[in-house]
């Protein structure tokens, strides 16, 4: 047996992949941000840091770059207390457990783009279902996707509605990590219900799992795309203007890849950041 | 776990007000589509339909733009992609795991990192590639970028550790080949690792729009995503009864799916959460 | 108990399966496993390789094996030199402490696979089905083999099971059916026996014992079980740190070790051990004199000795006195009669006497030094 022939044909097809598809595209967005590439333009030339610079002092990505964190900061804290308060309630008691579990977390699963659509039909200020519960009790009409001051908060909404049940699942996991004779100990030393045994028991031993599942919904949430190109395509006026629809609309519908590149990096920068934030949490919680 | 009388009536009054917001989209979707125009349209809303307009409404979905070919695209590109990440990762996920050589760390550590781009990151390079080989507006534009997945290594991998190296010598002895541990020993020990890679697979690139749409001009190669989209941009907009048709046509295999097998999807979810 | 059925088609008498072991060594990275070792074993010899965990005996049966190459020596079956051979063409086969069966495949299946391997083309293995009378007959050879070998270790009742559901006896059986249906000249065993429960690894070694004298291959047989060692085999070959240390019958390996490590690292309890320089005995300065605690005779008063009794240990068939003894840095350990030693209490004084016969005689280094 030919040792290292055998791992060559093994890990060949995969490495190969890996260079084209994921090392090389990576190189070659840092690469293209110093340019001013533009696809099927005859030459590019190298531009320096200039890419960069336009960046700063462009409106469209600085109000993109807000919204974006604005949608990640509600959308982050929002989901994770729900979805831990979801998976605390169903786990609680065994009545309807399975249904909840199944109805929380079918938003998960079903394709964001139709339900988009849906919550556009839904939240319609003349006929959609929200606005007409809302006049019945003396407010509204609500025009949550074209009213600048709304419409952010509006896709926040959505975002949280399709991440509760991800977050409650991986809750529910951490949750059948904490051994039960921890609960029997703390029913043992006085704190078997309620807030106390949380404080005592439950809280302590989901401490990392919330720190994890934090972040890997701040990351989803950087990548919010498929509501905003659907529904409002940034709009009105960039109000919902988010970092992914500006790189998506300077690359695919301006054709400015150096720009739209160096856009790029920011974006991963940001999503870099958090990955160090989950690698520094795992190796605390590792020692 | 016992609670008493009181918390069991407030659990399922919290929980239920919370079921009416994550299903409600859904019941409204699959309602609306069976109501006739003028009754989506009328000033007071009811949720159930007073008069059948379910037969117009999916009847315009499917003709005014082919749904059901979008469905065989969708279904033609997730098992393509599934097939090819298996036969592509699995046996280098085996490699890092069960073999010794040198330079497994550095790649062991390439595919570490790897996993921190998110691939809108990279989708710019990787259209210009396609664009300027013309792979781009084909089954492969769609394909090819997921072969790789440095996740599907990393998720095989941790399972192919706990496998015994025993059996692995066990089969060296009987005379198998190194392709043939890799698929008839290691494979039929990862199942339940498999299934659960391939839901997140399912799951993952059944709903993808973003790739889609940059990587496919010609309708006939639209996914689900891009048809729904496409029927709402470029239909009538607001022709509400169809659209609801449409996307309950597009989410009612997942969503069958994921009631058939519901523990598995979630387990699968899960899993692949965590690991991930 | 005999489990095992006589069979007459086994081979009475032994002409192959004679092992060379040729200067082997092996590294990994810095560390040094093996150390040159040299070792001959005969055709239908029943040898055990016996060192503690991390000693390298492993690594030298996977050497053997073919699973793992050696940095330098040579291993030779019959003979043939076996460099670049791969495992299945060694005519060799393994059984693995944890029983190694595919999870997925019933007993039978898993019995069958070294010979499907064996007979069959990959595509022919692929398509599952005989389509052609050859491979036909291929397939019913194959069925009658495994059952033959099935009905000897008597499992056939086991056959359509899966791993997941047979006991860690019938695991092991299963095990050694499937190393036995190749008819190898050699067969090696990697621990075969720990894994299992004290009661069924003594009915296992009488078992393997008697399958051994059955099939009259050669059986090398890994183990850091020194009963299994005494009780098994024709000779044993204990290795420290990499280093083949002595090549020797059970008895012989009790009675007259070639170093201090190896009396130390057979018998339980401990051979005693304390300066030649204490009893007077002839020998080079830093001498040192082994006694096992058999033939260390305690008496109430007199002897050579004098010390304390620190402790007891009454195991019912033998009662362990621990001695402590001045200017000997260990407890010496003498073996009594529980009736006689009944009223022997706890800080009793006691003497000791040994027999010179049976003190055994080491140098500063370890070395065996031999009247």
């Amino acid at each position: 047996m030919n040792n290292r022939g055998s791992v060559l044909l093994l890990t060949a097809p995969a490495l190969i992949l890996m260079a084209v598809f994921l090392i090389g595209p990576l190189v070659a967005v840092v690469a293209l941000s110093f340019t001013n590439y533009q696809l099927g333009a005859p030459s590019l030339s190298f531009v320096g840091v200039a890419n960069y610079i336009e960046m700063t002092e462009d409106e469209t990505v600085r109000v993109s770059l807000a919204n974006t964190l604005i949608y990640v900061a509600i959308v982050v804290p929002t989901s994770v207390a729900l979805g831990l308060g979801a998976a605390l309630l169903i786990e609680a008691d065994s009545s309807l457990r399975g249904f909840y579990r199944a109805a929380y977390f079918l938003p998960v699963m079903a394709t964001l783009i139709a339900m988009a659509i849906v919550w556009e039909f839904v939240l319609d200020p003349r006929f959609g279902a929200v606005n007409m519960a809302l006049k019945a009790l003396g407010w509204g009409p609500f025009d949550f996707l074209h009213d600048r001051k709304l419409v952010l908060f509006t896709l926040c909404g959505i975002g949280i509605w399709q991440s509760v049940g991800f977050n409650m699942v991986l809750f529910m996991a951490g949750l059948t990590a904490v051994p039960h004779e921890l609960y029997e100990a703390a029913a043992v030393d006085g704190a078997g219900r309620g807030p106390e045994r949380f404080k005592l028991v439950t809280w302590p031993m989901l401490g990392p799992v919330t720190l994890f599942i934090v972040v890997i919904t701040a990351i989803r949430a950087f990548q919010v795309f498929d509501t905003v190109q659907v529904l409002t395509d940034g709009g009105p006026n960039k109000a919902s203007e988010v970092l992914l629809h500006t790189i998506y609309a300077e690359a695919f519908n301006f054709f400015r890849d150096g720009y739209a590149a160096a856009l790029v990096v920011v974006f991963l920068l940001f999503i870099l950041a958090l990955s160090a934030v989950r690698v520094f949490v795992l190796g605390r919680s590792r020692t | 776990m016992k609670i008493g009388p009181l918390p069991r009536v407030l659990r399922h009054l919290v929980l239920m007000t919370g079921t009416v917001a994550m299903l409600g989209p859904f019941v409204v979707m699959v309602m609306t589509s069976l109501k006739p125009k003028a009754e989506i349209f009328a000033p007071e809303f009811h949720l159930l339909p007073h008069s059948w307009g379910g037969t117009e409404n999916y009847t315009t979905a499917l003709t005014q733009v082919p749904l059901l070919h979008f469905l065989l695209n969708g279904a033609i590109v997730t098992a393509a992609i599934f097939l090819l990440q298996v036969l592509v990762n699995v046996p280098a996920a085996y490699a890092l795991a069960k073999r010794r050589f040198r330079g497994r760390d550095a790649m062991f550590g390439t595919v570490l990192v790897c996993l921190l781009i998110p691939y809108q990151a990279i989708a710019l390079p990787i259209y210009i590639l396609f664009f300027s080989t013309g792979i781009i507006n084909t089954y492969a534009s769609l394909v090819l970028p997921f072969t790789i997945s440095v996740f599907g290594i990393f998720l095989m991998r941790q399972f192919f550790l706990g496998v015994p190296d025993d059996l692995i010598d066990a089969a060296r002895i009987d005379g198998m080949s190194e392709y043939r541990i890799v698929w008839g020993v290691m494979a039929p020990a990862a199942i339940p690792a498999l299934i659960a890679f391939g839901i997140f697979s399912l799951v993952a690139h059944w709903n993808d729009y973003f790739w889609p749409l940059i990587a496919v001009g010609d309708q006939e190669l639209y996914t689900p995503p891009l048809g729904i989209a496409f029927l709402k941009l470029n239909g009538e907009g607001t022709a509400y009864g169809p659209l609801m048709a449409a996307a309950t046509i597009v989410i009612t295999p997942l969503v069958l799916a994921f009631l058939v097998a519901q523990r598995r999807f979630i387990e699968g979810i899960t899993f692949t959460g965590l690991k991930g | 108990m005999l489990v095992v059925k006589p069979d007459a088609t086994a081979i009475a008498r032994p002409s192959r399966g004679a092992v060379r072991i040729g200067g082997v060594t092996k590294r990994f990275g810095d560390t040094l496993v093996l150390d040159g070792i040299d070792l001959s074993i005969e055709a239908g010899e029943f040898i055990t390789v016996l060192g503690p965990s991390g000693c390298g005996k492993s690594t030298l049966l996977r050497i053997v094996a073919g699973l793992e190459t050696q940095s330098a020596g040579t291993v030779a079956i019959d003979g043939a030199a076996m460099e670049g051979l791969a495992p299945n063409a060694r005519d060799i086969a393994m059984v693995f402490q944890s029983y190694a069966l595919y999870p997925h495949l019933t007993v039978a299946e898993n019995i069958a696979v070294p010979l499907r391997m064996r007979a069959l083309k990959p595509l022919q293995r692929l398509l599952g089905v005989a389509l052609t009378p050859a491979v036909r007959r291929i397939h019913q050879s194959i069925t009658a083999e495994v059952q033959a070998v099935a009905t000897m270790l008597r499992i056939e009742t086991l056959l359509p099971r899966k791993p997941a559901q047979l006991s860690g006896g019938q695991k092991q059986r299963v095990a050694l059916a499937r190393a036995m249906v190749r008819r190898p000249k050699v067969f090696l065993m990697d621990e075969p026996l720990s894994n299992l429960d004290a009661e069924l690894r003594v009915h296992m070694r009488a078992e393997i014992a008697q399958l051994h004298r059955q099939l009259g291959a050669t059986f090398i047989y890994v183990t850091h079980d020194q009963v299994e060692a005494m009780t098994m085999s024709d000779r044993v070959a204990v290795i420290l740190n990499g280093r083949l240390q002595q090549v020797a019958s059970p008895d012989a390996l009790y009675r007259d070790p070639d170093s201090l490590a190896v009396a130390q690292f057979v018998g339980t309890p401990r051979i005693n051990v304390l300066p030649a320089s204490l009893l007077a005995m002839k020998g080079p300065p830093g001498s040192q004199v082994a006694i096992r605690p058999e033939r260390l005779a305690v008496q109430r008063d007199g002897g050579s000795l004098q010390g304390h009794l620190a402790y007891r240990e009454n195991l019912g068939s033998d009662l362990f006195l621990h001695v402590e003894v001045p200017g000997v840095p260990a407890l010496l350990i003498a073996r009594a009669d529980p009736a006689a030693g009944e009223g022997i209490a706890i800080g009793n004084a006691l003497g000791l006497t040994i027999d010179p016969r049976h003190a055994l005689l080491f140098d500063a280094a370890g070395q065996r030094l031999r009247p």
